[in-house]
């Protein structure tokens, strides 16, 4: 324990706040513009959360993919369909579902995580050393595995077939009917 | 060190306020963007098991990112949906589109 502790505490704490309320702000906000905002901050924090837990790879993925392009695809989806204006009550059951909500939050705490409550000591207390490491990573995506190495290279690829054939299906979901298909159907 | 539960508790914290928000939420594009932080309290769950378990391995970090795949999946599709169906009949409120609805 020393300063290098307290950092990491002070931190988790401001990165814990960036997740948190950028969360709130996601939900509660009444314009959702500021809602796209407010989830990039949120998932800024979680980028910072990634970093603490020696993990710099999948926050470097997280600032790209989710920051840089869902968060965008999302302001994109609250501009073309000016949801901004035009629903008057933001919530249906407002007060149910924050029982319900505080419900689940209990039963995670009570079932879930009080049973390792105090258990999984970090196995050390320096940030980077002895993890595995984004060339690990690497090679682990594109290898088939063996007895004593894994490989996730059958998971990779299906991932890949599987993010194609969501771009096609959103394409031919989203696009517009053509001037001949309009002449079909009327 | 950051002890596990306080992890732990952060993540259920934000995947607890992302299903109020896909519950209570009548935009659709809210409700998409509250899958998205539950689908986030999931990967910082699945991160802070592998640093704490076997930090060594690597299949903590692979599932992360292979949530982070099915996340932008998932987010493009989605959205594809509701821009459809607010083209045809002018409203993001999931409820209003009960077509199908016997």
């Amino acid at each position: 324990m020393g300063d290098a502790s307290l950092s990491l505490i002070l931190a988790f704490i401001i990165f814990t706040i960036l997740t948190l309320g950028g969360a709130l702000g996601v939900v509660m906000n009444r314009n959702l513009f500021r809602g796209t905002i407010w989830l990039m901050v949120s998932l800024f924090g979680a980028a910072g959360h990634f970093v603490l837990l020696s993990a710099p790879f999948l926050a470097a993925v997280q600032v790209l993919v989710y920051i840089g392009a869902i968060a965008i695809l999302f302001t994109f989806a609250v501009m073309l369909t000016r949801s901004l204006t035009q629903i008057s009550d933001r919530f249906t059951r407002l007060w149910w579902n924050v029982g319900g909500a505080g419900i689940l939050f209990v039963v995670l705490v009570g079932t879930v995580i009080l049973p390792v409550w105090g258990g999984f000591t970090p196995s050390n207390d320096i940030l980077f050393a002895n993890v595995a490491d984004t060339t690990q990573l690497g090679i682990a995506l594109v290898d088939r595995g063996s007895e004593t190495t894994q490989g996730f290279v059958l998971p990779f690829e299906l991932a890949s077939l599987l993010l194609t054939a969501a771009m096609i299906g959103a394409i031919v979901i989203a696009r517009d009917a053509d001037d001949d298909e309009k002449g079909k159907r009327s | 060190m950051i002890p596990l539960w306080l992890y732990l508790v952060m993540a259920a914290a934000l995947f607890s306020i992302g299903t109020f928000g896909m519950l209570a939420r009548r935009n659709g594009v809210a409700v998409l963007m509250s899958v998205e932080l539950m689908l986030n309290a999931v990967n910082i769950n699945l991160v802070a098991f592998w640093r704490y378990t076997n930090p060594t391995e690597i299949n903590g970090m692979a599932f992360a990112a292979f949530v982070i795949v099915i996340a932008a999946a998932e987010a493009a599709v989605g959205l594809a949906i509701i821009i459809t169906v607010y083209r045809n009949r002018h409203s993001v409120i999931p409820e209003e589109a009960s077509t199908l609805k016997g």
